[in-house]
């Protein structure tokens, strides 16, 4: 099924020819109205409309996550705040928050690409919704919901916590879908069986899973375990949310990205230059559609290739491989996305200093786990056991209240942690190898 | 009056206290008296050695994280009740504990032990006005 036939199945030259008339637009709009871009335009000595063809836009400069935070909070937006009802925001220190706004349309345009993707994933709005992802700044909940409710279908606002009550709630509302991280499924799996509850025997038949990497051999456990058809979805806070890309239930081959209203490159994360269709490197999004913060050029940080070839689902927009990996340091934690130099700062403030550091990421079962190491220099030791355990119980707290995380803290001696060409190893991501 | 005692950060894991302990003897130091307080990551290893300054040099240098800091050896008769009297002092005038290790000397009728105050001075102050032998810290080393 296709939500939008008129636009999922545009013939590319007519895809692209909107996708031109639409970047026109834009370039205009940003240069007019967005103080940032018309300085970036000019650094660039290019104007709006140098513009005139799709592979123009390589002209234009990028936009990287640090502009969003360098014009916190609301220096990217292309309207009077008037106009803007409603603002997401992505996890960070005081003042370090991703801000993204939009409009009364984007909020409408946001649904209506949810909806697209629910239906791509198999529903319908004869479904009963349960969406697991959190509500709030983040925008995984209100996203799946708006877009589960453009559909029609009946929308179970659950959030994300209360495993045990998710589970009942789960049977006795007879949910058909669920929306929620691909790790979180299984965890609620395992809860439900230790309730008595075999989610296999439940209507539940599709998950929509995101806002984490996950691999084939994850999607071939949870569709097996939960007896369900497992959908990945891609989005990103700062183009929109869920819903910039879904792969359909006929091919499970990768998310089309929603082409009308995004125009995508993949570049090369070094030379920065794009790379021919195919190749494998760094996905650069411009939002040809957003009215509050349109981008230009954002680099997603994510590694994957498009495929451009047909697809069995009639959909023509381009398909994305999984990422593969990204070209920055960021670490997603069940589902929450975590900078080094997050936690870093937090180490900061918490202690007046800075120390050595290391962060463990595992998958202890089904869930990701983060464990913060810090050695314990003279200062901040101390001959008292509860001032070490204060002190670690502190930086746990100040972690989980400006990441929305929760991170074990260890302390551990100095030294104890690798360093690697003289510089420390900062990162040890254990949740593929096991 | 007080005396001085070296900490060591430890990881709980097999090898770190053999570790201490080699640097140490490698340096020909000499453990009067210890402690180590654990909890389920790392311990605190609290050590008494006949010269602190080249111990704490030594674990430093072998990389450690070492500490130093000032407890108060009290002589207690080494007969029952002997802690507790000394201890009912102290909680009269609300002065905490925040640890203590105690040795026996083999030559005398006397226990020793180390306690880390929260209010040392005053401490030692309640100790001595109430007759109690606070020994000094370089007999405390050379025992």
């Amino acid at each position: 099924m296709i939500f939008d036939d008129d636009m999922e199945t545009l013939p590319r030259e007519e895809l692209e020819a909107l996708q031109l008339r639409r970047l026109k637009g834009l370039v205009d709009r940003v240069y007019a109205n967005v103080p940032f871009y018309r300085k970036s335009f000019d650094d660039a000595g290019i104007r709006p409309s140098d513009i005139q063809t799709l592979a123009d836009v390589r002209y234009l400069p990028f936009t990287e996550k640090q502009d969003l935070r360098n014009h916190y909070p609301y220096g990217l937006f292309a309207v009077p705040k008037d106009n803007v009802v409603r603002i997401h925001a992505s996890s960070g220190t005081t003042g370090k928050a991703t801000v993204v706004g939009y409009t009364k349309r984007d909020v409408e345009n946001w649904a209506t690409l949810m909806a697209r993707s629910l239906v791509a994933a198999g529903a319908t709005k004869r479904d009963i919704i349960h969406v697991a992802y959190g509500y709030g700044l983040f925008t995984g909940g209100l996203g799946a919901h708006y877009g589960a409710e453009r559909l029609g279908a009946t929308t179970i606002p659950m959030s994300g916590g209360s495993t045990k009550r998710q589970v009942i709630l789960l049977r006795d509302f007879g949910a058909t879908v669920i929306c929620c991280t691909p790790s979180y499924s299984l965890f609620l799996y395992e809860t439900a069986l230790e309730s008595g509850i075999d989610i296999k025997e439940l209507p539940l038949r599709i998950g929509v899973f995101g806002a984490e990497p996950w691999t084939e051999e994850m999607r071939r456990d949870i569709e097996t375990k939960l007896g369900i058809k497992a959908i990945d979805i891609y989005g990103l806070s700062e183009i929109m949310g869920p819903g910039v890309g879904i792969e359909c239930i006929e091919a499970q081959t990768g998310a089309h990205l929603q082409e009308d209203h995004f125009l995508l490159e993949i570049i090369d994360p070094v030379t920065k230059e794009p790379l021919p269709p195919g190749e494998t490197g760094e996905l650069v999004i411009t939002t040809l559609c957003k009215e509050a913060q349109p981008l230009i050029r954002y680099r997603t940080r994510d590694i994957t290739s498009l495929n451009f070839t047909p697809c069995r689902c009639g959909r023509t927009f381009a398909r994305m491989h999984r990422v593969m990996g990204r070209s920055d340091d960021m670490l997603i934690i069940r589902g929450v996305n975590v900078f080094p130099s997050q936690i870093e700062s937090i180490l900061l403030e918490t202690q007046g200093l800075t120390p050595h550091y290391q962060l463990l990421v595992k998958r202890e079962g089904n869930l990701d786990t983060l464990e913060v190491q810090v050695e314990v220099d003279e200062k901040i030791f101390s001959d008292e056991i509860k001032n070490l355990q204060r002190l670690g119980g502190k930086i746990q707290k100040h972690i989980k209240e400006f990441l929305g995380v929760t991170a074990a803290v260890k302390l551990v001696e100095p030294r104890s942690i690798q360093r690697s060409e003289g510089k420390a190893k900062r990162i040890v991501d254990m949740r593929n190898s096991s | 009056m007080k005396a001085e005692q070296i900490s060591i950060f430890l990881e709980n894991r097999a090898g770190r206290l053999e570790e201490v302990a080699r640097l140490l003897a490698e340096a020909n130091i000499n453990i009067r008296a210890l402690s180590l307080a654990d909890t389920s990551d790392f311990g605190i290893l609290r050590l008494i050695v006949n010269d602190h300054e080249k111990a704490k040099k030594t674990l430093k240098d072998g990389g450690f994280t070492v500490g130093r800091n000032a407890v108060v050896a009290v002589e207690v008769p080494d007969t029952p009740g002997g802690l507790h009297s000394i201890l009912n002092m102290l909680s009269s005038q609300g002065i905490n504990v925040e640890y203590m290790y105690a040795f026996v000397q083999q030559s005398s009728k006397a226990a020793t032990i180390i306690f880390r105050f929260d209010r040392t001075d005053q401490a030692i102050e309640v100790l001595t006005k109430n007759g109690i032998t606070i020994i000094p810290g370089d007999t405390l080393y050379s025992m």
